[in-house]
């Protein structure tokens, strides 16, 4: 009786899933989507999140935008221009820019939206990249200048973050920013059912042409096996992949293709400068000298990624090679360790966030391994992302095992660690004059060859005073059924392209 | 009927208390809803942007005041506003809340028709090898974690033979039956085969008690047919055990089946809440862990009831 209910049950199941199949099949002018963590929230000024920002890209839109080399080109502006003495920023707005609910966007717009960033009620988390605005002025509908308090060239660079998108001046008054979706975008939302489901609808008055796909139905399938399985059987045509272990699947898959994309975002073993015995430079020193960073890479993340220097933008970055101890040399650390009178070693402790970067543990280990032969005894202490996120900004730690994003331009992307008063110096614990001139000077300059030079300087230096021992930087990975075509993979990990995107049937 | 009102008397005390464990462990745990949303960014917020964040959030206030404004809407059936769904508490849950009922059901229908007629069938072959096949497929069903038979279904299902469920989403059955279905049955299996093994297996030590009592004796002496002392004079009291057995599992599985969920991509209660403990999201928290004890409450309340149906002996009004 068991044995014939049970081929009763295989029976129903098989054509109930045959049938669910047949009913489930869905138009190929709309791609399938799917990615293990879905957005957080629906304000873009306010969610930093990368899933958040993959769904917010889509809808809405900053002033300019990265193309895949990490150059600046358009994005509601058609052009900009810096003035000569760099203190002012002019930028004209493609005339056909439309938001979502019909409504032409404006230099008033832009002019409410920058407004809404700056102010320190709404909680922006991009406005610390704007304090040198001292007014922002409109000409006329289609004309916005910035005028600044200062020489600022990254300022540009952050204009391109979704966290600046321009967002409907009537919305912002209406508070319902972050409660709906209206951006000049791509794509509609149609439906948000969050962890779970997410319809995205073809703009037909995008300012940038007609979209390739008629919409986007995202799928949330937290667990990335599950989403290579509903791709295996043709269930999802695009997804977003998380796990080197997972990603490097996809290739064995006939129908599959992987696409991989060198991220900004690295991953480093912070240490402490303000704690004993990190304050002493020789102790950071050696630490940057004892660790294999190949071998860390090799070990914790199946090779996928490539040695990084502390600046990861392919433009200003530096051979690594080139950079303080680049090279393991056990000897010359155990050498550093003597001289700062710590020949036996001393212990401490780590902090690692579970999952969060999958490899995040893995790293841990190995990093554990290679400095025990210097003597320093790690403790790994594994913790929750929201309770190391908490740790980690008190500065609560004697080393960190983290994976930071990365910025396209490295002013942004250090200055909240390495200038004096930058926002995370609480965290970094490292002020330093040569850093903070650097940063400054970086900044101020606007000829891109000769902020090369700065900036290369920097490298050197961070390299050498040790605050972080630099590791790697991985790969963005994207899967995708053969049949769709002109996606381009980002080294911020941005789908934007999904705007061009087509399904063959 | 009086055991019954004084078991729901006990209700709001149970949850009040539950209310209150749950609000303080939650704010216990380091990290709020802005380091939650924000991250590493949270570290570039200036003190007044952290302030107004908290007034959005509502956590700005002290704890006491907190729980006076989330326990004093209570009474207006008002659980509170989701910050990451942007919508009331109560709906999200009953939005989630039938998958989960659903999948509890299904799974607790597999675990039962394939676990009492086995537990029974190995009862009655006591240390024959028909019963020793039957403990031995129980103890590895009940030893495979779910997410290792999850993962296995679905490994073969996509690279075997090409076919998955629809994942991600959730048809309910009065929309699309066999859509519904065709969702569903896999988790279902899935849940149930862990769930079926400890039923077999207590089915059949349940059912070799009740077999060697006297009255089965009785009824043997008396040339009943061997068919329908099993059936009809020996399962009911041997099913006790099971309905204990059952109702604490129902109970679990109405809490959500988080790693199947997971797995299967489910939109039901169990990821509702892992997502919320995540997000900070205190309001959904405290709101769906109040149902989830509530749930098991109720459950708890039909499991003694049943007792007294099927076994006679016990009488809860003269407790």
């Amino acid at each position: 009786m068991t044995s014939k209910f049970k081929y009763f049950l295989g029976a129903t199941t098989a054509v109930m899933i045959g049938l669910s199949g047949v009913a489930g099949h869905a138009d190929a002018a709309t791609l399938r989507m799917a990615w293990a963590q879905d957005a957080t929230g629906l304000d873009p000024h306010k969610q930093t999140a990368f899933s958040s920002l993959r769904l917010l890209e889509l809808i809405y839109e900053p002033l300019v935008r990265l193309d895949a080399d990490l150059k600046i080109v358009p994005g509601i502006a058609t052009s900009w221009e810096f003035s000569a003495d760099g203190k002012q920023l002019t930028f004209k707005l493609d005339p056909k820019a439309k938001f979502q609910n019909g409504a032409a966007l404006t230099s008033a717009d832009v002019k409410a939206s920058f407004e809404r960033i700056l102010d320190e009620k709404t909680g922006a988390a991009n406005r610390a990249n704007y304090l040198s605005i001292e007014a922002i002025e409109t000409p006329d509908a289609g004309t916005v200048v910035f005028k600044l308090k200062q020489p600022d060239a990254p300022i540009l660079t952050a204009m391109t973050d979704t966290n600046s998108s321009i967002v409907p001046a009537s919305e912002i008054a209406a508070g319902t920013i972050g409660t709906q979706a209206i951006g000049s975008g791509p794509f509609k939302l149609e439906k948000w059912d969050p962890n779970s489901k997410a319809a995205l609808v073809a703009n037909k008055d995008w300012a940038g042409g007609a979209t390739g796909v008629d919409g986007i139905e995202i799928s949330v399938l937290p667990d990335e096996t599950a989403i290579l399985a509903a791709m295996r059987t043709g269930q999802v045509d695009f997804a977003l992949l998380n796990d080197p272990l997972i990603a490097t699947l996809v290739p064995k898959e006939p129908k599959l293709q992987l696409n991989r994309a060198p991220l900004l975002a690295y991953h480093v073993l912070q240490l402490n400068p303000a704690r004993k015995p990190m304050n002493e430079l020789a102790v950071r020193q050696a630490i940057s000298c004892a660790v294999d960073r190949q071998a860390v890479l090799d070990t914790a993340s199946l090779g996928e990624g490539k040695v990084t220097g502390p600046i990861t933008a392919p433009f200003f970055a530096s051979d690594p090679n080139s950079l303080f101890c680049y090279k393991q040399d056990v000897e010359k650390a155990k050498k550093l360790m003597a001289d700062a009178g710590f020949a036996d070693g001393f212990s401490a402790t780590v902090i690692a966030a579970t999952g969060e970067p999958p490899t995040a543990a893995a790293e841990a280990q190995v990093l554990q391994s290679q400095l025990a032969e210097i003597g320093v005894k790690l403790d790994i202490k594994m913790m929750e992302l929201n309770v190391y996120v908490d740790t980690w900004l008190k500065g609560d730690f004697d080393m960190a095992v983290a994976l930071n994003g990365g910025r396209p331009d490295p002013y942004t992307m250090y200055n909240r660690y390495w200038t004096k008063n930058g926002n995370l110096q609480k965290v970094s614990n490292f002020a330093d004059d040569t850093l903070d001139k650097l940063l400054q000077d970086g900044r101020a300059e606007t000829d891109p060859e000769k902020r090369k030079v700065i900036f290369a300087e920097l490298d050197k230096q961070l390299a050498e005073k040790a605050p972080w021992i630099w590791l790697y930087t991985g790969y963005g990975y994207t899967a995708q059924q053969k049949n769709v075509q002109g996606f381009v993979p980002m080294p911020t990990g941005s789908l934007v392209s999904l705007g061009k995107a087509t399904v063959q049937q | 009927m009086s055991y019954v009102i004084r078991r729901l008397r006990a209700f709001p005390l149970v949850l009040i208390g539950v209310s209150i464990i749950v609000f303080i462990a939650i704010r216990l745990v380091p990290g709020d809803s802005i380091t939650a949303m924000l991250g590493t960014e949270a570290g570039l917020l200036t003190p007044q942007q952290r302030d107004s964040l908290a007034v959005y959030f509502g956590i700005d206030q002290p704890w006491p005041v907190q729980y006076w404004r989330w326990f004093t809407g209570l009474f207006s059936g008002d659980l509170g506003v989701s910050v990451t769904y942007g919508k009331p508490v109560l709906t999200v849950i009953l939005e989630r809340f039938p998958l989960t009922l659903e999948l509890a059901l299904l799974a607790m229908l597999i675990a039962l028709s394939i676990g009492v007629p086995a537990g029974v069938f190995a009862a009655t072959r006591n240390e024959r090898p028909a019963d020793l096949g039957v403990r031995i497929v129980a103890m590895i069903g009940q030893s495979t974690p779910s997410f290792v038979v999850g993962l296995v279904i679905i490994y073969i299902l996509s690279a075997g033979f090409g076919v998955l469920p629809t994942m991600g989403a959730f048809t309910p059955i009065w929309q699309n039956p066999l859509q519904n279905l065709g969702q569903m049955i896999l988790p279902a299996i899935t849940l149930g085969c862990a769930f079926a093994s400890s039923v077999t297996r207590v089915t059949r030590s349940a059912m070799l008690d009740v077999l060697s009592d006297d009255y089965v004796r009785t009824a043997r002496s008396k040339g009943t047919p061997e068919r329908q002392v099993i059936w009809r004079h020996a399962l009911p009291n041997a099913l006790v055990p099971v309905v204990t057995l059952s109702g604490i599992e129902f109970g679990y599985l109405l809490g959500g089946a988080v790693i199947v969920e997971q797995i299967y991509a489910l939109p039901g209660l169990g990821r509702m809440v892992l997502e919320a403990i995540l997000q900070r999201d205190y309001a959904l928290v405290q709101g769906a862990v109040l149902f989830i004890a509530l749930n098991f409450m109720i459950v708890n309340l039909l499991v003694d009831l049943a007792y007294a149906a099927l076994d006679p002996r016990i009488r809860l009004e003269g407790r």
